[in-house]
């Protein structure tokens, strides 16, 4: 059953959905819902079998499908509504929700909207991948989908391109469920998956990493992949000649990066940052009063303990938005990605603020001995020293709103290596 | 001195271990234990699937209770290989009772109903 008008409404039951949901209920908001696609609650945790998960939000060592069930457990007691396999089609800048599913098609008003619908992989196409395309190219997390929900291996000798966690995951798992696992190939001259996932998804079973290569050709037979060729690259990111290396293989897994999952907020006009994530204020609103963002829709975390996190976080200014309590946002500052950053969050810091504020960011490329500068335009107001920044990892930093108050113009953040 | 990334948490500290088995560069407890471990005795946490039947779903995911011996990994994935469970399954039901004499189990980590 689904009503017309709600307080809440968050779309996507995934890990940010639930977290946030739940802590607004936590907090005293009455009329919740949540909107999910699937048959299921939990999102892409269902397919994550692996363990790692939790050991933050929960203290202990949890497998995702374990993680999740915390979580939906907890949307079960404390009786927050919820609808599967249904299917937001359109948002509204006044907070009208179109969403549709077996049943019919709704019309929902939200005084406050929750956006956390998680991100998509980035496949052959955007990675622009040379070569045929015949089948045995295949994402990371779909192969991941087919061998853990629905029982298929995708194929017998396997090639991966791209360091980044779930690749590296699932070389583990397609070894352990007998496939070869022929090598991953990472552009960067650096992983970047988590250190204890080189360790244990390829060191344990003697998969080598080759660091600035790259798939530089694609062969297939009557449609169906036979080979693949990788190459080094040079600083530039340009093949070498003469590199070259062929494996005979009937899958390429790509495990290339993953892009926020937006289409809805974009459509509905809010800004969008160059990462295809919102553009947010500390409240993580975006520029759509009222419509809130958190997960990885919003940035890709490296864990779900630190999306868990911040859409608990988000939930606190999702109530205050309710309780009319919130600070004058008419006016605000910029805040900008200076040397070395890629992207820093939250992208605007409103005049009315009156909170603590963690800035999250990451590095463009590893650096060590360096300090963390946060300037007003050009006036030093913060520096931190960090022995190492990684930008598989993203750096929290929290200004207090005394120093806050010093910034004039904006809130540059750099990089800058210690002398 | 041995040098190697600890894999109990993501947060994958740097470890050093010298020939007393000394070990640095930990964060927490759980880094020296994991070191001392896997310079003598190696062990990990398997986790996969299995079968399910009398369910909308065709496989439910489990792992082992404890972790194993390292070198045991691909003979629990056998036995793991060889179980079929029928629908409802709940968190904590036992797949695979002291799987090859490991004293360990290998148990359910999804509820499923239907």
């Amino acid at each position: 059953m689904i009503k017309s008008n709600y307080d809440l409404v968050v779309i996507g039951g995934g890990s940010a959905g639930m977290a946030g949901a739940i802590e607004a209920r936590k907090l005293g908001v009455k009329d919740i819902l949540i909107i999910e696609k699937n048959d299921y609650l939990g999102g892409i945790l269902n397919q994550c079998v692996h363990n790692g998960f939790g050991l933050t939000e929960f203290k202990e060592e949890l497998t995702g499908p374990e993680f999740m069930t915390r979580l939906s457990d907890e949307v079960e007691k404390l009786k927050i509504d919820y609808v599967l396999n249904t299917t937001v089609t359109s948002l509204l800048p006044d907070k009208t929700i179109y969403a549709s599913n077996q049943d019919g098609f709704y019309v929902i008003k939200a005084k406050a909207i929750l956006l956390t619908t998680g991100c998509y992989e980035r496949n052959a196409g955007a990675i622009m991948l040379p070569g045929e395309r015949p089948s045995g190219v295949v994402t990371a997390g779909t192969a991941q989908l087919y061998l853990n929900i629905y029982g298929y291996l995708v194929g017998k000798r396997v090639f991966i391109l791209g360091s980044g966690d779930i690749g590296l995951i699932m070389a583990r798992r397609l070894t352990l469920e007998g496939a070869k696992v022929l090598g991953v190939a990472e552009l960067c001259p650096y992983s970047n998956g988590l250190n204890r996932n080189i360790v244990q998804c390829l060191q344990d079973f003697n998969i080598p990493l080759y660091l600035s290569h790259t798939v530089s050709n694609v062969s297939g037979d009557d449609g169906i992949l036979k080979s693949i060729t990788i190459s080094q690259v040079d600083e530039h990111n340009q093949i070498i000649p003469g590199t070259e290396k062929k494996y005979e293989c009937d899958t390429l897994l790509l495990s290339v990066g993953l892009i926020p999952n937006s289409p809805l907020l974009r459509d509905a006009g809010a800004k969008l940052a160059r990462t295809k994530g919102a553009i947010v204020n500390e409240r993580y609103e975006t520029s759509i009063p009222g419509v809130f963002t958190a997960g990885n829709v919003l940035h890709v975390h490296d864990l779900v303990d630190l999306v868990t996190k911040e859409s608990r976080l988000v939930a606190h200014f999702i109530k205050e938005y309710l309780d009319n309590k919130q600070s004058d946002s008419s006016s605000s500052l910029d805040v900008i990605p200076g040397d070395g950053i890629g992207y820093v969050l939250p992208h605007k810091i409103t005049k009315g603020n009156t909170h603590d504020v963690t800035f999250k960011f990451r590095v463009r490329k590893p650096i060590k001995d360096l300090n963390v500068i946060f300037l007003d335009k050009d006036h030093e107001i913060k520096r931190i020293f960090k022995p190492v920044l990684i930008p598989s990892e993203m750096t929290e930093i929290n200004l207090t709103n005394d120093e806050l108050k010093q910034f004039k113009n904006n809130i540059t953040v750099k990089v800058e290596k210690k002398v | 001195m041995k040098e190697l990334v600890c894999i109990v948490c993501p947060r994958g500290c740097q470890l050093k271990v010298d020939d007393k088995m000394n070990v640095t560069g930990n964060f927490c407890p759980r880094g020296k234990a994991y070191a001392i471990s896997e310079l003598t005795h190696p062990v990990r946490v398997v986790t996969s699937t299995v079968k399910l039947k009398n369910s909308q779903y065709v496989r439910v995911s489990v792992k082992t209770s404890q972790a194993i011996p390292k070198e045991k990994m691909f003979a629990v994935m056998e036995e793991i290989n060889k179980v079929t469970l029928s629908s409802p399954v709940h968190i904590g039901d036992i797949a695979l009772k002291n799987v090859l004499n490991l004293g360990v189990d290998v148990v359910v980590t999804k509820n499923i109903n239907k």
